[in-house]
């Protein structure tokens, strides 16, 4: 019993990084309908970003989000305003596609520069540091503390689209791009700024799981997809509904994999599709 | 130099495609003034509108505001120098409440004398209502969020494309008498209508459109209702 | 000038030098095996192979609007397929090839049914997940080897041929066959009602709706029709490997990057443009030297320029430079008469 209390808690504190690394997608989504397929690897990236800063600045890898999550904001902007933006307009194909090359290059490009091999950032005694709640369950401070960001960020971004002057622009250009430009917001700066803060959220998303599992530079994908299932199982009416499908496809993943380690990944995919045949309009909300 | 005029458009054409949808439209406002442009559906006059706010792509020298080319700037840039768009079809925010459309109307922070409390002096049932989604409001409550919205952004010209377009004829004449107010204000305004006798009344200066051109202007006290009538059927 | 009359037609003078170059070419193309050595079919297995996975994966994405990064559930569903009814139930492989498109093409079904409720982009991802399902389960797959895969007995390659070379000249027949098979039907399907609806999907599908254009079926036919060819094409690719592993399979570098960047360097959404794009992609990688990450690197950059300066990509390009065309597909409004 309280093997599988402490299981679907692990579920529900992993489920906190897949929710973070869904609310990156649906913010680039509410605000300019652009789903980007490079996010898994830049969600990647933002991991190898930080293994060069703990190397270099001899930095533990929480104290180097300091630096990876600007650097990667600021990647966010300038990929936006070099890029995506220019293929921005009412036919899907382009930005798909560009996004798609771009994933394609980001993931060859880190095979080059640092080969195919597992890594991991270390973070000291912090990783096996527990809080023991019983003599049966035991929570981990670090899985805590990822959970704990998660719902702050989360949280956060909620209240930065409802009750701040960057978030009204967000939903003004999400509603009517043409006629937000005439209330002197510049589309291409908004958008610009919506894939920083995505790209930030995610950087940190990204550095807290590469402390818990391994990487390398062909598991983008798996990132991308884990987003977009808890994206879609929670529905996008809000970013709480991507919390909820995080944790959901977290518990799916955590208790499939005490039954056999082969099935952790499959049964979280199974999920998403279970979800997709009865209740596509995810959990908690309508498809957009 | 007090008769320089604020705005002048000289030789404009606007394309979509390869469809051309104005032909060398020349047109000048001073300041203070008020012109309105009459036309069937389809003559360009929202696309003289939207080139104006740089909606539409132009030449540099297309477009003169107060001896500043301002000709296919973008359009945030444009309401930075003063102009500011009322859209046809009033075209809210519907995911903020009406004073979010307000505020964000005021995005450019430019210098004058509208403000929130001014606005909501100006149309009391907005501030009743400041929290509601704007797209729950009336017809004509949501033309006035438009206007405001427009006016939040202190413009030296104020364009307004179709004010009446689906609203209920005593709607119509509250809101021209609201616009009156905010005129004699000073700000200078173009505006679109279908309605000549709206336009006639509220407009020094008329300028009637035909397929893409000028074809008839003057001021409207000078011009005959049989004239007008002439121009805007083309016949 | 007025024009008193007008005629349309399909057929210009570069589409009948084209029919002709085309049929010379087909002609050179069977009787290869006659005089190609076991190498250059080796090669020209590959292209015709990847041809025919540009081809249908542009009818899926340039016409029905269908952007898949999931067709390696095809292809790897084809190889496995293969592998399985030949080597566990003994049934000949080339008769395989059928069989797996069509069971590829009843499972594509249902999957189009979950599918098609997501939208553009998500279904794009969507597609992949399901390539993932597939390719998780054939690692479960204990029989066929799991995650280390399996190799094709040697006595079942023999049947299709007994030295390596007659084994090559087999799969060639085969591969030509299911190429030109795949062409021609595409070709008849853009020509045919269905051809009408799908570049009014794709020109604008709103539109296409309101005029009475079944979207959701005509999408539906060309799903399920995809997946029958793809499949057929990942049997026979991994019918000359002889190997097969859920990674290899299941690649979507392989099976789908590779494939799109030729599609859209090439010319999305016309039917030569996959063809030149593929031909390009065999011309760079057996003139360079392999480069490894690099050349996808390359490859996927050259894409992103092609879909942000020239979307109708090279054969675009060459279409609105010189006005020529191959294939009788486009139709043209002459004026009969001048006065």
């Amino acid at each position: 019993m309280a093997d599988w209390i402490n299981t679907i808690i692990q579920g529900i504190l992993i489920g906190g990084l897949y929710a973070m690394f869904a609310v990156g997608l649906a913010l680039i989504f509410g605000v300019m309908k652009l789903v980007n397929i490079a996010h898994g690897d830049l969600i990647v990236l933002s991991a190898y970003v930080a293994l060069i800063v703990t190397q270099s600045l001899g930095l533990n890898p929480l104290v180097s989000l300091v630096f990876v999550v600007p650097i990667m904001g600021l990647i966010g902007y300038i990929l936006q305003r070099g890029l995506f933006n220019r293929t921005i307009g009412n036919d899907l194909l382009p930005p798909l596609l560009v996004s798609f090359g771009l994933s394609v290059i980001i993931q060859n490009g880190l095979l080059e520069l640092f080969s195919a091999d597992n890594r991991r950032l270390l973070a000291g005694p912090i990783e096996v540091a527990t809080i023991k709640f019983s003599d049966a369950i035991n929570v981990g401070v670090l899985p805590l503390l990822q959970f704990v960001l998660a719902v702050l960020v989360i949280g956060g971004l909620q209240a930065l689209m409802f009750r701040t002057a960057i978030g009204r622009s967000f939903r003004a250009v999400s509603d009517d791009p043409r006629i937000a430009q005439l209330m002197g917001l510049n589309n291409r700066h908004i958008f610009g700024l919506a894939m920083a803060l995505s790209l930030a959220v995610v950087a940190l998303a990204g550095v807290l799981l590469a402390i818990r599992a391994n990487f390398d530079p062909a598991t983008g994908p798996t990132r991308l997809i884990f987003g977009f299932e808890a994206v879609i199982i929670g529905g996008l009416s809000s970013f709480w509904g991507t919390l909820v499908g995080g944790v959901i496809l977290g518990v799916v993943q955590a208790i499939a994999a005490t039954i056999d380690p082969g099935l952790q990944i499959l049964a979280g995919h199974l999920a998403f599709l279970l979800v997709l045949a009865f209740r596509p309009q995810g959990l908690f909300g309508r498809v957009a | 130099m007090l008769d320089a005029p604020l705005l002048k458009v000289r030789q404009l054409e606007a394309f979509y495609g390869d469809f051309q949808a104005l032909y060398g439209l020349d047109l000048e406002l001073k300041t203070g003034q008020v012109v309105a442009i009459v036309g069937a559906n389809g003559a360009g006059k929202s696309t003289l509108l939207n080139s104006i706010a740089g909606l539409m792509a132009t030449r540099p020298e297309a477009i003169e505001l107060a001896g500043e080319r301002i000709g296919g700037k973008a359009p945030y840039q444009i309401v930075a120098q003063g102009i500011a768009l009322v859209p046809e079809g009033r075209r809210l925010f519907p995911s903020l409440s009406v004073e979010e459309n307000l505020v964000i109307g005021g995005h450019m922070k430019r210098p004058g004398p509208w403000k929130l409390a001014r606005i909501y002096e100006l149309f009391p049932t907005l501030a009743e209502r400041r929290h509601h989604p704007a797209t729950a409001l009336s017809g004509g409550q949501q033309q006035m969020v438009a206007i405001g919205r427009a006016l939040m952004s202190n413009p030296r010209v104020l364009l307004c494309d179709e004010l009446s377009l689906g609203l209920a004829p005593i709607v119509v004449r509250d809101i021209y008498a609201h616009l009156r107010a905010i005129i004699a204000d000073g700000v200078a305004a173009i505006i679109v209508e279908q309605d000549i006798q709206q336009a006639l009344k509220i407009a020094g200066h008329l300028y009637c459109m035909l397929e893409g051109r000028i074809v008839l202007h003057g001021a409207a006290r000078s011009l005959t209702r049989e004239s007008i009538a002439a121009a805007y059927f083309g016949v | 000038m007025t024009v008193a009359a007008l005629t349309i037609v399909r057929a210009t003078p570069s589409t009948r030098l084209g029919l002709v170059f085309i049929a010379s070419l087909v002609a050179g193309l069977l009787s290869a095996p006659l005089w190609a050595t076991t190498d250059a079919l080796r090669l020209l297995i590959d292209i015709f192979l990847y041809v025919a996975l540009a081809c249908l994966w542009n009818f899926l994405a340039g016409y029905a609007g269908l952007v898949s990064v999931g067709q390696q559930a095809f292809v790897g569903l084809g190889g496995y397929g293969l592998f399985a009814l030949s080597a566990k139930a003994g049934i000949p492989p080339l008769l395989c090839v059928p069989i797996v498109g069509l069971a590829a093409a009843l499972l594509s079904i249902p999957i189009a049914g979950l599918l098609f409720r997501l939208r553009g982009a998500y279904f794009a991802i969507g597609s992949w997940v399901v390539a993932e399902v597939f390719r998780l389960s054939a690692i479960l797959l204990t029989p066929l080897g799991g995650g280390s895969g399996m190799s094709l007995p040697a006595r079942i390659a023999q049947s299709v041929g007994r030295a390596p070379h007659d084994r090559f000249v087999a799969v060639y027949w085969t591969a030509l066959a299911l190429l030109l098979g795949i062409l021609v039907i595409i070709f008849l399907a853009l020509r045919s009602r269905t051809g009408l609806a799908l570049t009014a999907i794709r020109d604008n599908e709103l539109a296409a709706r309101s005029n009475g254009v079944n979207v959701g079926r005509t999408k539906l036919i060309v799903y399920v029709a995809t997946a029958f060819g793809t499949a057929m094409i990942g049997a026979l690719i991994f019918l000359q490997r002889l190997r097969i592993s859920p990674d290899a399979a299941f690649s979507v570098n392989d099976w789908t990057a590779l494939v799109i960047f030729m599609v859209v360097i090439g010319g999305l959404g016309s039917f030569e443009g996959p063809i030149l794009g593929a031909l390009i992609y065999f011309l760079l990688r057996e003139t360079l030297a392999n480069l490894g990450p690099t050349y996808l690197m390359v490859l996927g950059a050259v894409a992103i320029l092609v879909m942000l300066l020239a979307p109708r990509g090279l054969w675009g390009l060459v279409r609105s430079r010189w006005q020529i065309q191959l294939l009788p597909l486009q139709l043209r409004v002459i004026p009969l008469t001048k006065h």
